[in-house]
């Protein structure tokens, strides 16, 4: 199948075919990092967790409409205002969320899992009634749209660029916020022993309002990012929720960089396996080499070492 | 042994709950609703084998699997590959480019008949294929995550994820599955036209009896030893595997006997609504089927069959009226099942209906359990249902030392909390 190609048009395909894996790696990171915190940290299977990010998504297209309609001067720089509102928004949900919900059913994860499900269900059909079964898109900023020549044959989209500038962002953030922070220092005493957190004078439940909190903002941003790159139905969230739940366990739990790392090597492999294979046949393969990995290596990639 | 009655093989009031059961689907479901009704009847049956095998291998031993559908899937693509190649034989194909083959096939260019669609003609292989794939995948998946002692989360995940993947196989194999319309147009069965009304009627008396063996088959696990090792495995499983059971291997079983009753309900399925497809493979199916057995109770086998009538019966009435609603309703449904009622229908006809019962109904030999349970006031919850489930096994006779150190009732803090099963 290669015969037709020069080699220096191979190695351009082969780059392409890098950046659109590195865009996919993306998007997989914003989600998997709201998801990471909550499963990792806390333990709970958030099955809502595409509904939180298709919420910030819808958020940020009303802010686009907003923008349009009475600020148009504003309008090259509405997308920062939509990911503070789109993190806003889908923090009090989460926060709401957890104190109505979670919170009864730590002991019970199964039983989590069951409850956010319906949850999801509920939210879809709420995004289907108020914004319509068809799927919309945003307008982007000039400045976002056309792409970058890096040579004569290699182009890559801007949105695609500053997708990737704002997961680095994003997921330094987190890593300051979980590591480097007080408050990140009281969520992982929580995750590691909780009666003794509680004994020293943290309030474990704040500190579990507030991860899942953080956690489902980080869906909404995640959200708002994947309206550059797709347009967003009422189901667009749960196409992606067990790609994004297999990135996790994948890459271990409780490790950030765990979550990185199997991110960057599931969206690799299924962005260059498109290229020799049908894309549904390439998704089949990549889960299946993930599943078969995590039957082998149940604790996943980057293992945290904890006493239990 | 005062106790000794608590574990009959069916109490009184079992009995009496599958006479009922008997009573209502095979007489008063037949007699009163027309050929239409009782074949959609018959539809929802076959999720009740689903709901059944996770009251066995969720409710009992613990296991949550997310991915019932593929097993379900599975049994019912077996059946319909068979009615498939023998609704396509060369004489009603003979408009096609390559006769002899089923029409999806024709139409995305393939010319022959794959080599493992060949022995599907024959009904045996497909009838044992319905029972054995099915059982020998959930075994492989078993081996594989039980083995290495993954549990809990990590197992609904993963098994979602297969039930992912299977979904995109059988839509991406468009040639040799029938993609996302599935196998469609089936017509007979070895000659007998299954579209035919009498067909229709016949066949859920058929769907009917096999549950019921399936019902009775999980009794019986129930009341053996087996039934109260998965219990004790579910509440403790470290102290079951120190005492030296094989945890792994039972957990094993019963999740290949949950896939068996999932693909014998999915043949049914196949045999009675005249097609398979992936839309009942998937995750948000198989997390459907989970809502059955939830809604009927997941300790309760009767309740399994009740929770899937009911919820489907309100799911049709609903999409009918109001399809708007339906997933407002679902969703408050897995949220107050999960919330509020963890033990379903069950534990509400337990503590609301039952004690309103006549006294000839639960009987003078009922014992001590019985008596516990209609006149303690506090909350009926999962957890009491667990310990209750720890007492009948601590009444059974001893009869090996190694079981007294696993069920001793323990200072165990998951149960005063009244919330176990997970």
């Amino acid at each position: 199948m290669f015969e037709e190609y020069s080699m220096a048009e191979l190695t351009d395909i082969l780059f392409m075919q890098g950046f659109a894996g590195l865009i996919l790696f993306s998007v997989l990171v914003l989600m998997a990092l709201g998801l990471a915190i909550i499963f990792g940290q806390m333990g709970v299977i958030n099955m809502a967790h595409g509904e939180f990010m298709i919420l910030g998504a819808y958020t940020t297209y009303l802010t686009s409409h907003i923008f349009e309609t009475y600020l148009p001067a504003l309008f090259d720089g509405y997308f920062f205002v939509a990911m503070a509102l789109a993190f806003l928004v889908c923090f009090a949900l989460g926060v709401l969320v957890e104190w109505g919900m979670i919170r009864f059913l730590f002991k019970r994860p199964l039983d989590t899992l069951l409850a956010t499900w319906g949850l999801s269900l509920i939210l879809q059909q709420l995004y289907r009634t108020v914004f319509g079964a068809r799927e919309v898109g945003v307008t982007l900023p000039e400045w976002m749209m056309g792409s970058y020549a890096m040579t004569e044959t290699i182009e890559v989209p801007i949105n695609g660029i500053f997708v990737m500038v704002l997961t680095l962002f994003i997921a330094s953030g987190v890593y300051f916020l979980m590591f480097r922070s007080l408050w990140g220092k009281q969520v992982r005493a929580v995750v590691q022993n909780r009666p003794m957190a509680g004994a020293v004078g943290i309030d474990t439940g704040k500190v579990d309002r507030y991860t899942f909190g953080i956690g489902c903002g980080i869906a909404g941003i995640a959200g708002s990012a994947f309206t550059m790159i797709g347009s967003t139905g009422p189901t667009s969230g749960q196409l992606y929720i067990v790609d994004t739940f297999l990135v996790v366990v994948f890459g271990g739990a409780q490790s950030l960089i765990g979550t990185i790392a199997s991110a960057f090597t599931i969206s690799q492999s299924q962005s260059t396996l498109e290229f020799f294979l049908s894309g549904s046949m390439a998704k089949v393969i990549t889960l299946l080499i993930v599943v078969g990995i995590l039957m082998l290596r149940p604790q996943g990639l980057f293992a945290l070492k904890i006493r239990q | 042994m005062r106790q000794r009655s608590n574990i009959r093989f069916m109490s009184r009031q079992e009995v009496l709950g599958y006479v009922l059961l008997a009573v209502i689907l095979l007489a008063i479901i037949p007699l009163s609703l027309d050929v239409f009704r009782l074949n959609l009847i018959g539809k929802y049956l076959t999720y009740a084998f689903v709901a059944l095998g996770l009251v066995l291998c969720w409710g009992y031993g613990g296991i949550l699997s997310l991915g019932q559908g593929v097993f379900f899937g599975l049994g019912g693509y077996c059946m319909a590959m068979f009615l498939k190649l023998e609704a396509s034989d060369p004489e009603s194909t003979k408009i096609q480019s390559t006769p002899g083959i089923p029409d999806f096939m024709d139409w995305n260019q393939i010319t022959e008949l794959p080599w493992w669609w060949e022995p599907f003609r024959q009904l045996p292989f497909a009838l044992s294929a319905i029972v054995l794939l099915p059982t020998l995948f959930a075994f492989i998946i078993g081996v594989a995550m039980f083995k290495l002692r993954v549990g809990g989360v990590y197992f609904a995940i993963i098994t979602q994820a297969i039930a992912a993947i299977m979904t995109i196989l059988i839509i991406g194999q468009q040639g040799y599955t029938g993609g996302v319309n599935g196998i469609t147009d089936l017509r007979t069965l070895l000659g007998w036209d299954i579209r035919s009304d009498s067909a229709k009627v016949i066949l859920y008396y058929v769907c009917s009896a096999a549950l019921f063996i399936c019902l009775l088959l999980s009794q019986f696990i129930r009341y053996k030893k087996l039934g109260r090792i998965l219990v004790a495995m579910r509440d403790r499983e470290d102290r079951v595997r120190f005492s030296g059971y094989d945890v792994a291997n039972f957990k094993i079983f019963v999740f290949c006997l949950s896939a068996m009753f999932s693909a014998i309900g999915g043949a049914m399925f196949t045999l009675q609504v005249g097609f398979m497809s992936p839309s009942f493979v998937g995750i948000v199916p198989s997390i459907e089927m989970v809502i059955y057995c939830a809604v009927g109770g997941r300790l309760s086998l009767l309740g399994a069959v009740y929770g899937t009538l009911l919820v489907n019966w309100a799911k049709t009435i609903f999409s009918e009226t109001f399809p708007e609603l339906w997933l407002f309703a679902m969703g408050a449904l897995f949220i107050a099942v999960v919330m509020a009622f963890p033990n379903g229908l069950a534990s509400l006809f337990k503590r609301y209906i039952e004690p309103k019962l006549p006294a000839w109904y639960s009987g003078k030999t009922a014992g001590l359990g019985a008596s516990i349970m209609r006149t303690d006031s506090s909350k009926e919850t999962v957890g009491k249902e667990a310990l209750e489930e720890k007492n009948r096994v601590v009444s059974k006779p001893i009869s090996k030392p190694e079981t007294v150190g696993t069920m001793a009732p323990s200072s165990d803090e998951k149960l005063e909390g009244g919330v176990y099963v997970d």
